[in-house]
């Protein structure tokens, strides 16, 4: 049996759900599944974990305090456990937490390392991602001690998978070194579902026009349980923060959805959200180029289109 | 101060890319410019530079014709450069291996500038290596860079738009992301006098590089499977479009 040890994100004792979709990916005949948990509720998260396939629930801690994310004590706790634990292959969901921490542990373990997998294939040791901005799709080959993937959200669809999984407790003799402090976490502007793991993505391009006029996208989104993006034209313009720019500069995603309304489909802007399952464009352009890539087009004018879709949504 | 920026001879995001052999790409057929995150390092370490005084240091590990990268980055207003050289396409595992090497021999460190991503092999990853080879501390995606003293304080963006207000002691590693600052345009005597400053040409080869632990090798490049035309939804009014829709995302796509 191969160990794979998957990195559980969490906030406010919650456990992110994008990284079911990484265990579906992750496991398999010939592997066990030990879950790292280092906010202290490895207990509360075991139910979910077990459903899709995690075999022991490992509660990480340190010499100094996990219950906050530090990503130096976080990256050497994990390391010691890999260590301990004789895990050689440690995987997490490529969120901005994941993108942070799962390259400190390769770099402590020299480990190879991939970031932003669509799929991953442990016992071939092989991945597929894109790159040169989505032009391309590459199929890259690890080899060494010890492997790390960053999965992209929602690439792969959590399926359950039960188990009974046991929590068994793991101290890192890890000291904070101080020489890196996080002094404060400023709460974003955009409220609701984050951006880069919303199964639904409704944007707005440089058609919206004005900060104001976004209020229409968020409606919509309420009513969707999606999460609201923005093409550059739009973040340059000052309508929407750059924070939800969807693309190459910006985000990528990849949503069940993207519903792009006046955007035209500028190949920076396909880079980061191509790879959606359904994408929808609503234009009042018909010769468009976003109308090429997309799945469901409607040419017509946002503001009549997006209000009605937001009533019918509610039908 | 003594500020190093890692930067990375990339092909022209707008470029179009086209796939030669199995793995790699026609590097004829396209611009290479200065990988864009890295722009941002480089404006932020000349407006350091012009406040705290010091030399910018620009380094790459790349290719011959790498070398208009890095003058790209003189002309900005850098110092001098550092270019190690390698015909063969080389993973993170070893470019960081070779920055390391280099900055150490250089000596005094203060601070390096990186972008937190290349947009062509996208890995994500460098700074972090960097980081560990160079034993100091490493904050990626920063849009906000501050120095007090020795210490230096940045806004790190995670999710929703959140930041992380992160202090480090100085030296470390600031890997830029779009936000940070609009880098500066060179003007042409800018270029003209980029051409006569230094670089330091090294032949990775000669580094003395331990074999590396681990790699990563692209063994194979496709192009992304091209969409099947997209159905245009149909509808004599707004209301009626938006309803379709709906309807085909509930029953066709399955994914409402
Ligand atoms: C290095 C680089 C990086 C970049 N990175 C990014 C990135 O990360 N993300 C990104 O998005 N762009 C990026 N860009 C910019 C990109 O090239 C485009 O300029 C940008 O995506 C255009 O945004 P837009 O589609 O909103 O605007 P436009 O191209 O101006 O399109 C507006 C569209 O709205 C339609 N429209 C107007 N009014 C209405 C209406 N009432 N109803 C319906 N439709 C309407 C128009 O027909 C048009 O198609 C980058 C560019 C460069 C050079
Ligand atoms: N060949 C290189 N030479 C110099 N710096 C590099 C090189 N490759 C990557 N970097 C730096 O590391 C960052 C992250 O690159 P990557 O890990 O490839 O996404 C880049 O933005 C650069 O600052």
């Amino acid at each position: 049996m191969e160990k794979v040890g998957v990195f559980i994100e969490t906030k406010d004792k919650e456990m992110k759900m994008s990284i079911l979709g990484v265990i579906t990916g992750v496991r398999g005949e010939g592997f066990e599944l030990y879950a790292f948990v280092l906010d202290g509720n490895a207990e509360s998260y075991k139910d979910s974990l077990q459903e899709y396939g995690i075999n022991k629930v490992v509660d990480l801690s340190a010499d100094s305090p996990t219950a906050e994310y530090d990503p130096e004590v976080y990256a050497k706790a994990i390391v010691d456990a890999c260590k301990g634990l004789d895990i050689k292959i440690i995987a997490g969901v490529n969120s901005a937490i994941g993108k942070d921490i799962l390259p400190r542990v390769a770099a402590e373990l020299n480990a190879a390392c991939i970031l932003d997998c669509v799929s991953v294939n442990l016992a071939e040791k092989t991945v597929v991602k894109s790159n040169y901005s989505g032009k391309t799709i590459a199929k890259v080959r690890l080899s060494g001690e010890y492997f790390v993937y960053g999965i992209r959200p929602n690439a792969i669809t959590a399926e359950p998978a039960p188990v009974t999984a046991e929590v068994i407790a793991h101290k890192a003799p890890v000291q904070d070194e101080g020489r890196l402090v996080i002094k404060e976490v400023k709460a974003g502007t955009s409220k609701g579902v984050d951006l880069t793991e919303a199964e639904i993505i409704i944007s707005g391009g440089r058609a919206m026009g004005s900060k104001d006029n976004y209020k229409i996208l968020f409606d919509c989104a309420e009513v969707l349980g999606a999460a609201v993006g923005a093409s550059r034209a739009s973040v340059d313009a000052d309508y929407a923060p750059q924070s939800i720019q969807v693309g190459q500069t910006g985000k990528t995603v990849s949503p069940n959805i993207y519903i792009a309304c006046g955007i035209s489909g500028a190949i920076q802007h396909l880079a980061g959200m191509k790879t959606s399952k359904v994408i929808v464009a609503i234009n009042k352009d018909p010769d468009a180029p976003i109308f090429t890539k997309c799945d469901y087009g409607i040419v017509g004018d946002l503001f009549k289109i997006v209000p009605e879709l937001t009533e019918a949504l509610k039908r | 101060m003594r500020i190093f920026v890692c930067v990375k001879h990339v092909p022209d995001t707008a470029a179009k890319v086209t796939i030669k052999g199995t793995n790699g790409i026609d590097e004829t057929s396209v611009k290479f410019v200065m990988n864009p995150y890295d722009e941002y390092g480089v404006e932020e370490a000349l407006k350091l530079k012009s406040q705290a005084g010091g030399e910018v240091v620009i380094v790459c590990v790349g290719k011959p014709g790498a070398i208009s990268t890095i003058r790209s980055g003189l002309a900005m207003g850098a110092e001098r450069g550092i270019l190690v050289k390698t015909e063969e396409t080389v993973d993170q595992v070893v470019i960081a291996g070779a920055l390391a090497k280099v900055i150490k021999d250089e000596g005094e460190l203060d601070l390096i500038f990186m972008g937190k991503q290349s947009v062509d092999i996208e890995g994500m990853q460098t700074q972090y290596r960097l980081g560990k080879l160079l034993d100091i501390p490493v904050a990626s995606s920063v849009i906000v860079f501050n120095r007090q003293d020795d210490k230096v304080v940045v806004e790190s963006e995670i999710e929703g738009g959140a930041r992380q207000v992160i202090e480090m002691k100085m030296p470390c590693i600031v890997a830029a992301m779009r936000g940070l600052n609009e880098p500066r345009y060179p003007k042409l005597p800018d270029i003209m006098k980029a051409t006569k400053k230094p670089v330091n040409q090294i032949e990775l080869s000669s580094l003395g590089l331990e074999a590396p632990a681990s790699s990563m090798v692209v063994e194979e490049l496709t192009y992304p499977p091209e969409k099947p035309e997209g159905k245009m939804v149909e509808g004599e009014d707004p209301k009626q479009l938006a309803e379709n829709l709906v309807k085909l995302l509930k029953e066709e796509a399955k994914v409402l």
